[in-house]
């Protein structure tokens, strides 16, 4: 049964709807290679073995009983640990949540298993989602399935090497600057971070919440449609949630046309820092769209080269005013209560003890940028440099319909390469983030692996807000004809595990 | 634009409610000093008539009827609390003796 975990999840579910294999067969091929090669990976902070069976043997009751079942129906899941999970623990990858259980679901949570998907357990993480590596963990750092010296990218680097190494044909993200597009990008898979707004937040451990947004991460673009589509949608509970229809993403990730479309090359990302080989397979890719029928031009925004100093200034912010409900008092680790110490040096002692130093420096940095005297400074200033960046795509997105641009200047480096400067490490998200500040869609695919060390190279796609369907529609094509000119997906020249 | 020196980190640690060592307040006195350099750049168009944005979207605020309905019990409410008595979080004293 190993050809199982090989299987898209659209196969998966085609295949257990059909009868051919149940759903008991796929969770257990799945926790077999979990079991097989996680200690290796660590993609996973918790697997639920007995929650998947249990939930696996629902879906091959319904289909006994004649029901008829969904489009993800059965079908595996590795689920980013910063979503809550009635029952299961959540940690964020910290150690002040250590063996949390939390006592009600995400509606996020609520809607895969309303789909009947197979929730598989829980993905390490950065530390409360702050980090382009995975190596902010406190429960270790993750191994890219293509190198297991180098990172997975971050946060969600445990999500994209689940998928890398075949241990789910889906899993969830959460994109803040780039923690799903740029994990996809150096492991070789596909991420989607959707409109902000259109998949709820509500039960999303909060960490930066103008910019957090909750995303599929997948093989394949059509898999990345048919989650998108599982997730989406208007939640009365959380009070940033869009009331509007979701777009129809798995009808434009089948269409596989882009004639006529017109599609921007952002000028700003590309120069100093950019790898030679992530260039090339992105000036390839460039090609390859105007092979198959976009009109590609040239497109400046000049203000993104402020983007990345403006989100280490909103994010940390926002992080350390979201950051202070962990106080020790009503969940999570407490420390020092002994002793007739008071509540404020518990907390304390508690923070200290169970933050890790890249949840420290950030809250240190935005309780600085949020300090009266700094304030119109900093975070004054960079809340302008966002009002100017959603005018540089508002006036891109008048000439086209999606821009292009690598999703990472470089591909996957060495674990511990950059862990003692914060700086280098922050470049990782630098073409990502434009959009987390702006709040619309973006998605990044495979596109080949760099000449100089055969790694992932992602390309980024990136869409005016709830058009994610153009993301699909320009991916889907692009996927097809490079899966066409390699013969097989690019994650099958992975070395195996 | 002001570097960050090892006083204010320790002043900011006070306020964020973390208790640093000495050696965590050195080392992120250096590195905040790096980042503040480098983000700085932003207040380069704090002088230009921009307005700003705080999100994505034009929030409003969300009210619900005032209505009972099924909620989490108080041992499902207390379950993840460090300590708890009588059905209620148990804290560390917060106001002093003196």
């Amino acid at each position: 049964m190993t050809e199982l975990i090989k299987f898209t999840a659209a196969e998966t579910a085609a295949a257990i709807s059909k009868g051919e294999v149940s759903a008991v067969e796929v969770a257990q091929a799945h926790l077999d290679r979990i079991n097989a090669v996680d200690e290796k990976v660590n993609a996973f902070l918790h697997v639920d073995t007995e929650g998947a069976l249990k939930a696996a043997r629902t879906v091959d009751d319904k289909r006994a009983r004649g029901e008829e079942l969904g489009p993800l129906a059965g079908v595996p899941l590795a689920l980013k640990d910063v979503f809550t999970t009635k029952g299961i623990p959540t940690t964020c990858g910290s150690k002040i949540l250590e063996g949390w259980i939390p006592p009600y679901d995400a509606t996020l949570t609520s809607r895969l298993k309303d789909a009947d998907v197979v929730i598989l357990g829980k993905t390490n993480m950065d530390e409360f989602a702050m980090g382009s590596s995975t190596e902010n963990s406190a429960y270790g750092p993750t191994g890219n399935p293509w190198d297991l010296s180098r990172i997975p990218g971050g946060s969600g680097g445990g999500s994209a090497a689940a998928l890398a190494a075949y241990e789910a044909p889906l899993a969830i993200g959460t994109d803040t600057g780039g923690s799903i597009r740029q994990p996809g990008a150096v492991t070789g898979t596909v991420g989607v971070k959707p409109t902000y707004g259109s998949v709820s937040r509500y039960g999303l451990v909060a960490f930066s919440s103008s910019l957090d947004q909750g995303g599929p991460c997948a093989r394949t673009v059509l898999d990345a449609a048919l989650l998108h589509e599982a997730i989406a949608g208007y939640d009365p509970l959380d009070s940033t949630s869009i009331d509007a229809p979701v777009p129809a993403v798995v009808e434009a990730a089948k269409r596989r046309d882009i004639r006529g479309m017109r599609i921007g090359v952002v000028k700003e990302f590309a120069g100093e820092g950019y790898q030679a080989g992530v260039m090339q397979r992105f000036n390839e890719s460039v090609e390859l769209l105007r092979e198959l029928g976009a009109e590609v031009v040239e497109v400046s925004c000049p203000s993104f080269t402020l983007a990345l100093p403006a989100y280490y200034l909103i994010a940390p912010s926002e992080a350390s005013s979201n950051l202070a409900r962990f106080d020790a008092m009503r969940y999570g680790l407490r420390v020092g209560d002994e002793g007739g110490r008071s509540a404020e040096q518990v907390t304390a002692l508690t923070r200290e003890a169970g933050f890790g130093d890249e949840v420290k420096r950030r809250i240190i940095l935005g309780t600085y940028a949020l300090s009266s005297g700094y304030y119109d400074a900093y975070y004054g200033s960079a809340q302008k440099v966002r009002t100017l960046i959603s005018r540089d795509f508002d006036a891109a997105f008048a000439g086209v319909d999606v821009l292009v641009s690598p999703t990472t200047p470089t591909t996957a480096f060495p674990i511990g390469e950059r862990a003692d400067d914060p700086m280098a490490m922050y470049l990782a998200d630098l073409c990502t983030i434009p959009s987390n500040l702006a709040g619309n869609a973006a998605m990044s695919l495979p596109c080949g692996l760099a000449p100089e060390d055969n790694l992932p190279v992602g390309l980024q796609i990136i869409a005016p807000a709830m058009a994610d369907d153009r993301l699909y529609r320009v991916g889907g094509a692009v996927e097809a004809a490079l899966n066409d000119k390699w013969g097989h997906p690019l994650l099958e020249e992975a070395p195996a595990l | 634009m002001a570097g960050i020196t090892r006083e204010e980190v320790a002043h900011l640690a006070r306020l964020s409610r973390l208790e640093l060592q000495a050696e965590e307040l050195d080392h992120f006195a250096e590195q905040l000093d790096v980042i503040i350099g480098a983000v700085a750049r932003v207040s380069e168009v704090a002088g230009q008539d921009v307005p700003p944005t705080s999100h994505p979207l034009p929030l409003t605020n969300v009210m619900r009827a005032d209505e009972v309905r099924p909620s989490l019990t108080p041992e499902q409410a207390l379950s993840g609390a460090p300590a708890s008595e009588d059905q209620r979080f148990r804290v560390p004293q917060i106001l002093g003796e003196d």
